[in-house]
């Protein structure tokens, strides 16, 4: 008999990023005894490597701005497949979540009359991001740590104990989710990462928050916490993924030296003016402006460079388009031969601005150039390429409550989450996603919890008996392989042949490849004890990697046609008739099972917002009719 | 460019351990913190050690390196020569969890130590109005990525575990300045820091701005101008007072 320490909750969040944070905060307003857990140390989740901004129009910058024009940003940038409902609420709350963070204490940077400054970012149209120089996610990171612990110095005044309504078990890895005979949750599973000591939380509501999935690839912005855990544990617990096709490559990752290919580079550097040059010097952005998009970016040199002082008359500059438009420009530009000296392009902001605005608008990005590059950014371009950095895919979701589908008590908000940001998303539009659907997630568990009146349903005991024989087996096992072998591979398997420009053959051979590690992880063999062994780790969150790069890769074999994070070089062109449907995946048997399903379809009022022009190129010529009248 | 380069790795746990030695290979460009990660997947799976953003955002990865508190993912190789032999330790001030890892739980405590933010009671959110260089001192300190190296640094609790009781160490003594010059924030934090977080135990020798990765001016900026305060304040309480109304006008 395996021991565990138990603990009860009403509530339990896993992920304590910006999502889960914010969910804690809802669910503990709401009166819930709610547990966070999370694999690092509280305050280090990956939100704190956001560096540009949140998107909400509060139009601070230009009075121009509102929800609607948000909201059309939004849908643009998803290239129409976004869940439409959720895009609608982000749109229409994310002003608020983020003055609310004032009531917390963050500081943003300020306009001339003390509001709230914003900068501009790819594909929205007006300046929308609130900002702190270009380490926002820290502000947010550090912002709501210190809610929770002014919540729980609240609870220490009234009841004497700081953490008895809201307590946060961090370096704890979730392995598993409860279910009780009927598969409605009960709790999670997990162990404690300094001791392995394991450890079981029974709760009726769970909320992911879990995070992303770019461990998977081998160049990625992403930290060792993105191995899609909670994308697999919503799948072993028989609910749905959707949009697992869509990987967002960043157009700009640091390209060298080599152990720090990956790295992000800030979209604001472009914001703030830096260009995009090939190896001939040009600013070849202006070759890359699809059809779709003429109307909102400048095709010469002289309007785009006026966009930045006088965005009312001029249109803006390329360089900012939708980030799987700029990564696709930049592979073309390498693949012709007129790349930087290490493999990516130039980045070129040294020669547009004075070394004082470089200065004072990029501190961490000339700190990060300066320590681990050698390389002074307000006197040299910078070496960027491609680097795997989102998934949009996640979590089939209810979008009022973001209630998972198919599975009683479980929700989901964050990058866990899928269908907010459609095929593409805009910068800036996740840690706003983390705010209004993390809200939501933790009302949504608070009012799931209310109705069942306390009758809390209980955890089978096969479920945790298996739960702990799985977790172990990676020591049980003789011979076997190191994780770090199978881990690598996988990683440049899923680079190579699922990044960002598909085919169907390098797809299929990618499946191949990893029905071979399915079997190589099955076995595997971990050195030394469960205290602290990152060793043993790897090899449970590896199982995790696999699953969901599985539903990545069918779902890129399936989806015929190109669209925002998914390129097909055998289907280059966006198809109306695809725009229709969802790939939602779901494991049946040992694999991944893929189905088509009709995606939600746009509110009249809501279709309004876009000219008729725009929407056939996009919707099919059945979809149009319903507004043959053109819009006002 | 790949040479073979001399590591001693502190290995053990709350109970004692020992340096051990490893020879391992160290590419073009690379940090201590990848060379860590090498002996990982090459000579020893289950080598603890804390980290994740990779990039010197987190503030995960503290450790002493040739007995200096640093990020080993923001110390490049290059800054040693091939043949000097490289020792990483754990970060000194705090319990052993096993190898490079400490246990940092003081730290959280410490935090929960401090009042949290308290805004004017009428004002709604979206109401917020502050000046850039009002906001601008405060946003110093919030660089603070958390390392906790400032913290593993002071001689005040470094060697003397008995202090930890009444000294909160600079990090937070910081954050008590944070708030204090935060243009809204209504509570009297110099109290505070005197009587409650051991302001006073601080004799300015500017060792934690030293070692901070985030090169905050933790002493100049946070504790001498905190400490000015504090004896304004002695003097003439109003001056408090008087400070916190003017800024908000
Ligand atoms: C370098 C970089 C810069 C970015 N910049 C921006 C930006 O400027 N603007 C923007 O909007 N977006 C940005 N993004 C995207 C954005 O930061 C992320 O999408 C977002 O922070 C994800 O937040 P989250 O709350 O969903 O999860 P995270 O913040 O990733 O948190 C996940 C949490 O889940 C925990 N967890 C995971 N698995 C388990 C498990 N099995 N058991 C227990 N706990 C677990 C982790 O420990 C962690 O606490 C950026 C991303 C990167 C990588
Ligand atoms: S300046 Fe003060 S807080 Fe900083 S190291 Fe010296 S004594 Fe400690
Ligand atoms: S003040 Fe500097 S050294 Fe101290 S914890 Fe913060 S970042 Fe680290
Ligand atoms: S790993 Fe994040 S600071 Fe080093």
């Amino acid at each position: 008999m395996t021991e565990y320490e138990e603990h009860r909750y009403d509530v339990i969040i896993i992920g304590a990023g910006g999502a889960g944070l914010r969910a804690a905060i809802a669910a503990r307003e709401a009166g819930m005894r709610t547990a966070i857990i999370c694999k690092s140390l509280f305050g280090k989740a990956h939100t704190v490597m956001a560096e540009g901004g949140i998107a909400a129009s509060m139009g601070n910058a230009n009075s121009n701005d509102n929800w609607q024009v948000h909201f059309r940003d939004t849908i643009r940038g998803g290239k129409f497949l976004n869940n439409p409902r959720m895009a609608e609420l982000h749109a229409k709350e994310a002003p608020d979540r983020v003055w609310e963070l004032e009531t917390y204490g963050a500081l943003f940077d300020r306009t001339a009359d003390g509001k709230i400054s914003q900068r501009n970012f790819g594909g929205h149209e007006y300046p929308r991001l609130a900002h702190v120089g270009d380490r926002t996610g820290l502000e947010l990171i550090r912002t709501l740590q210190q809610k929770i612990v002014s919540l729980q110095q609240d609870d220490e005044k009234e009841s004497g104990s700081a953490e008895g309504k809201l307590k946060v078990f961090a370096e704890v890895t979730i392995t598993e989710l409860l279910q009780d005979e009927t598969g409605t949750i009960a709790g999670a599973f997990g162990y404690y990462r300094e001791s392995g000591r394991f450890v079981v939380f029974r709760a009726p509501a769970v909320v992911l928050a879990t995070g992303g999935i770019g461990k998977s690839f081998k160049v990625t912005s992403n930290s060792w916490e993105y191995t899609g855990d909670g994308h697999a544990l919503a799948l072993r617990a028989g609910s749905t993924l959707l949009n697992m096709e869509f990987v967002q490559f960043h157009p700009t990752g640091m390209v060298w030296p080599p152990s720090v290919k990956g790295i992000l580079v800030t979209e604001s550097v472009r914001g703030d003016g830096g260009v995009l040059k090939n190896s001939d010097g040009k600013r070849f952005m202006f070759d890359y402006v699809p059809d779709v998009f003429r109307k909102q970016y400048a095709d010469n040199e002289p309007e785009a460079d006026r966009w930045y002082t006088d965005p009312e008359h001029n249109k803006r500059t390329p360089d900012l388009l939708p980030r799987d438009e700029v990564a696709r420009a930049i592979n073309s530009e390498v693949k012709a031969g007129r790349g930087s000296p290490h493999g990516g392009v130039f980045l070129d902001i040294a020669s547009r601005r004075t070394p004082e605005e470089i200065l004072k608008r990029l501190p961490s990005m000339h700190h990060q150039f300066k320590e681990l590059a050698d390389v002074d950014i307000t006197a040299e371009p910078m070496e960027v390429g491609p680097t795997c950095h989102y998934v949009m895919g996640g979590v089939e979701v209810e979008p009022d409550t973001a209630a998972a589908a198919r599975v009683p008590g479980l929700f989901a908000a964050g990058e866990v989450a899928g269908g907010m940001h459609g095929s593409n998303r805009l910068g800036g539009n996740s840690l706003s996603d983390l705010l209004v659907f993390g809200k939501r997630a933790g009302d949504g568990a608070a009012i799931y919890v209310g109705g069942l009146q306390g009758k809390y349903p209980n955890a089978t005991d096969e479920s945790l008996a298996s739960a702990a024989a799985t977790a172990l087996a990676p020591f049980n096992e003789q011979g076997g392989e190191n994780p770090y072998t199978v881990h690598q591979e996988l990683q440049q398997t899923m680079n190579d042949l699922v990044g960002i420009i598909r085919t169907r053959d390098e797809v299929q051979s990618a499946l191949d490849k990893l029905q071979g590690y399915k079997d190589r992880a099955a076995r595997l063999t971990v050195e030394g004890h469960r205290q602290f062994n990152p060793g043993w780790h790897l090899a449970l969150d590896l199982q995790n990697m696999i699953w969901v790069s599985e539903c990545i890769a069918r779902a890129a074999l399936i989806r015929e046609e190109s669209r925002g994070g998914h390129t097909r070089d055998d289907f280059p062109a966006m198809s109306a008739e695809w725009r229709q449907k969802n790939l939602v995946c779901s494991i049946d048997g040992d694999s991944i099972a893929v189905i088509e399903q009709p995606i939600p379809s746009l509110r009249e009022d809501l279709l309004a917002l876009f000219d008729r022009d725009e929407l056939s190129k996009y919707l099919t010529e059945a979809e149009l009719p319903a507004l043959t009248e053109e819009p006002a | 460019m790949t040479y073979l380069a001399k590591f001693r790795v502190w290995r053990g746990d709350d109970k004692g351990g020992d340096l051990a030695d490893y020879k391992v290979d160290v590419n073009e460009g690379e940090v201590v913190l990848d060379i860590i990660h090498r002996l990982q997947a090459t000579q020893s799976g289950d080598l603890a050690v804390r980290w994740n953003c990779k990039a010197g955002k987190c503030g995960s990865c503290s450790a002493e390196i040739n007995g200096r508190p640093r990020l080993l993912c923001m110390t490049r190789m290059s800054t040693f020569t091939e043949e000097e032999t490289i020792t990483v330790t754990p970060m000194r001030a705090f319990p052993v969890i096993r190898d490079l890892v400490t246990d940092v739980s003081f730290n959280y405590r410490k935090a929960r130590e401090v009042p949290s933010f308290a805004p004017p009671a009428n004002l709604k959110p979206g109401e917020y109005r502050m000046q850039q260089v009002d906001v601008e001192r405060s946003q110093e300190f919030r660089k603070c990525i958390e390392c906790f190296l400032c913290q593993n640094t002071c001689h005040v609790v470094r060697d003397h575990e008995e202090n930890k009781q009444a000294f909160s160490g600079p990090r937070f003594l910081m954050r008590i300045a944070e708030l204090d010059m935060h243009p809204l924030d209504t509570a009297d934090r110099q109290h505070q820091a005197q009587d409650e977080h051991g302001l006073g135990m601080c004799n300015i020798t500017k060792c934690c701005t030293e070692v901070c990765p985030e090169h905050i001016k933790i002493t100049d900026n946070a504790l001498i101008p905190m400490k000015e305060r504090v004896v304004d304040r002695k003097y003439d309480p109003l001056v408090w007072l008087g400070s916190k109304i003017g800024r908000r006008s």
